[in-house]
């Protein structure tokens, strides 16, 4: 018998893996020591599981273990990157780059920095939701110190060129920073080879615990430093202080270790089911594909389908857990500024659905959602007057609406 | 946002939903909302000429559960009611008996402004003069 709902929405968070809770649950009560007690053996095993934590983390993006820094999440990470490089080389400029379909950890920290007197610019991507080398390029002032672009976006899955803008970054010595919480333990990221100085990561989108996420900050070629944002006793390196939270960490290690031996095979089957999915609902009239097909991570879809709102059929689907590109929950009735970033219309904005498939999600789920989907669309479209008028051949926009 | 069990019986089983003929004289069809807000509803109301009793009431929404809800609401509250009777539902009235959040209340007045469109529409139709909305909203 099939569970529901079908949890379908791994891009907002995923469930832990069994064998990351049970890799963490002896630190809970057994081994709780502190990591940084340096005289008793309960602190030297807190240090050791950390360790070895923070080796499985690195590894899983090729650094240095050293060059691990834990925080709460990509959230914190983003603004350690963001505010602590910005602080750190405000002598050398107080240009950043970055692209206005970033998740809001990056684009309200810009826009906090603009207060201090940081001057952003925000790159527009194309209709498929990346930003291409050339427009990085363009944007390169003398007072640029830091380029800051997602490696995959968490609306519409799309992957940017991160190793040329890495390359262009290099060579203009300007610093580079990815937003890589869609990405890592999903496909291949190679802080080394992908040209990067700072990425943001966090364990609860792959199969990892809550509160627990990493910045990398590059310690050679060249050596990066940022400005602590929370200051105390000094740990990691300095450049965040505070308790660290020993069994997240191990949790996340586990979570790193898991998703680096498994991804190959995993997003491969991941991606079977994602097609099988798209093909499948493309099959129903007027819907359409958001961002990039091309480049785009394995497990995620993002659907238009035209002439029904996107709250209204989530109300349709409520056997699967899906989000929507459309917000008529907030006052300001705004659709998604991504996909009205990468030039939507507002409608087919606020018509889209994102499903996020995940590593506990089944071909018999995918089954049940097509048909879930479809059913729904259709069900609204017989209720929808632009649907009537579209069989009609009105041109919706050759009305004058009463926006109120 | 958990929605109200009213609003979620008028999303599942909604009431009314149809076509009438908007060339018809008896018809009054109100169009309200833009698709670009996310919300876009049709009221139609077919009328007895004689009686002025609104005898059918049809509507076609795009939008969320709550304005699906408003407006098949307001078609059950339409039917049997005189236009006079009928200008009198307040956008409120249909807030409360859905339980609406503050959030959703525009779904409410988008239902009543569908109301006054039908109605001026059929009034058009006879040569009468629209009714101006007295009450401002917001």
């Amino acid at each position: 018998m099939l569970k529901l709902p079908i949890y379908l929405d791994n891009n907002a968070t995923t469930p832990m893996d069994p064998r990351v809770l049970e890799a963490m649950i002896p630190y809970f009560t057994e081994h709780f020591g502190n990591a940084a007690s340096r005289n008793h053996s309960f602190g030297w095993e807190a240090e050791d599981a950390v360790d070895k934590a923070r080796k499985q983390v690195a590894d899983c993006i090729n650094a240095n273990e050293k060059e691990i820094i834990f925080t709460s999440g990509a959230t914190e990470s983003n603004n350690l990157a963001l505010k602590g490089v910005f602080e750190m080389y405000r002598e050398k400029g107080n240009h950043i780059i970055t692209v206005n379909i970033e998740h809001k950890a990056i684009l309200d920290t810009c826009r906090h920095l603009e207060k201090s007197g940081a001057e952003i610019t925000f790159l527009t991507p194309g209709p498929d939701g990346r930003v291409t080398t050339e427009q990085v390029e363009q944007a390169i002032k003398p007072n640029t110190i830091l380029i800051s672009v997602m490696y995959a976006n968490n609306e519409i899955g799309c992957i940017n060129p991160i190793r040329e803008i890495g390359a262009v970054a290099r060579k203009n010595g300007i610093l580079m920073h990815t937003d890589a919480t869609q990405a890592v333990g999903k496909i291949p990221v190679d802080v080394n080879i992908d040209n990067i100085d700072l990425l943001s990561f966090s364990a609860h989108k792959m199969y990892g615990p809550k509160g627990i996420g990493a910045l990398y900050v590059r310690r050679k070629n060249p050596r990066v430093k940022v400005t602590s944002q929370i200051d105390g006793g000094g740990h990691e390196r300095g450049m965040r202080s505070g308790t660290l939270n020993v069994t997240g960490i191990v949790g996340f290690g586990k979570a790193c270790e898991l998703a680096a031996s498994e991804m190959e095979a995993e997003s491969k089957r991941l991606a079977a089911l994602r097609d099988k999915l798209e093909s499948e609902l493309l099959k129903i009239e007027e819907s359409y594909v958001n961002g990039s097909i091309e480049f785009r991570l394995p497990h995620i879809t993002n659907i238009s389908f035209k002439f029904v709102e996107g709250e209204g059929l989530m109300m349709g689907v409520k056997d699967i857990a899906v989000s929507s590109g459309s917000a008529c929950t907030s006052a300001s009735l705004e659709p998604s500024y991504v996909l009205k970033n990468l030039g939507l219309d507002d409608e087919l904005a606020h018509s889209s659905l994102r499903f996020g498939l995940g590593r506990f999600t089944t071909e018999e789920q995918i089954d049940y959602a097509i048909d879930h989907v479809r059913t729904a669309v259709n069900k609204l479209r017989e209720m929808s007057p632009l649907w009537e008028m579209f069989k009609e051949g009105i041109d919706l926009k050759s009305i004058e609406w009463a926006a109120h | 946002m958990a929605y109200s069990e009213k609003v979620i019986d008028h999303y599942q089983n909604p009431r009314n939903i149809g076509t009438l003929d908007k060339s018809a004289k008896s018809v009054g069809t109100g169009l309200v909302g833009a698709p670009e807000c996310g919300d876009v509803m049709r009221l139609q109301i077919q009328v007895n000429d004689e009686t002025g009793i609104i005898e059918d009431a049809k509507f076609k929404t795009f939008g969320c559960g709550s304005a699906i809800a408003s407006s098949s609401l307001a078609t059950e509250w339409l039917k049997g009611k005189s236009i006079n009777d009928a200008l009198e539902i307040d956008n409120m009235d249909i807030v409360e008996e859905l339980s609406l959040p503050p959030v959703k209340i525009h779904c409410s007045v988008l239902a009543e402004d569908a109301i006054k469109a039908a109605i001026n529409d059929y009034r058009a139709k006879h040569g009468l003069e629209a009714i101006e909305d007295k009450k401002k909203h917001y």
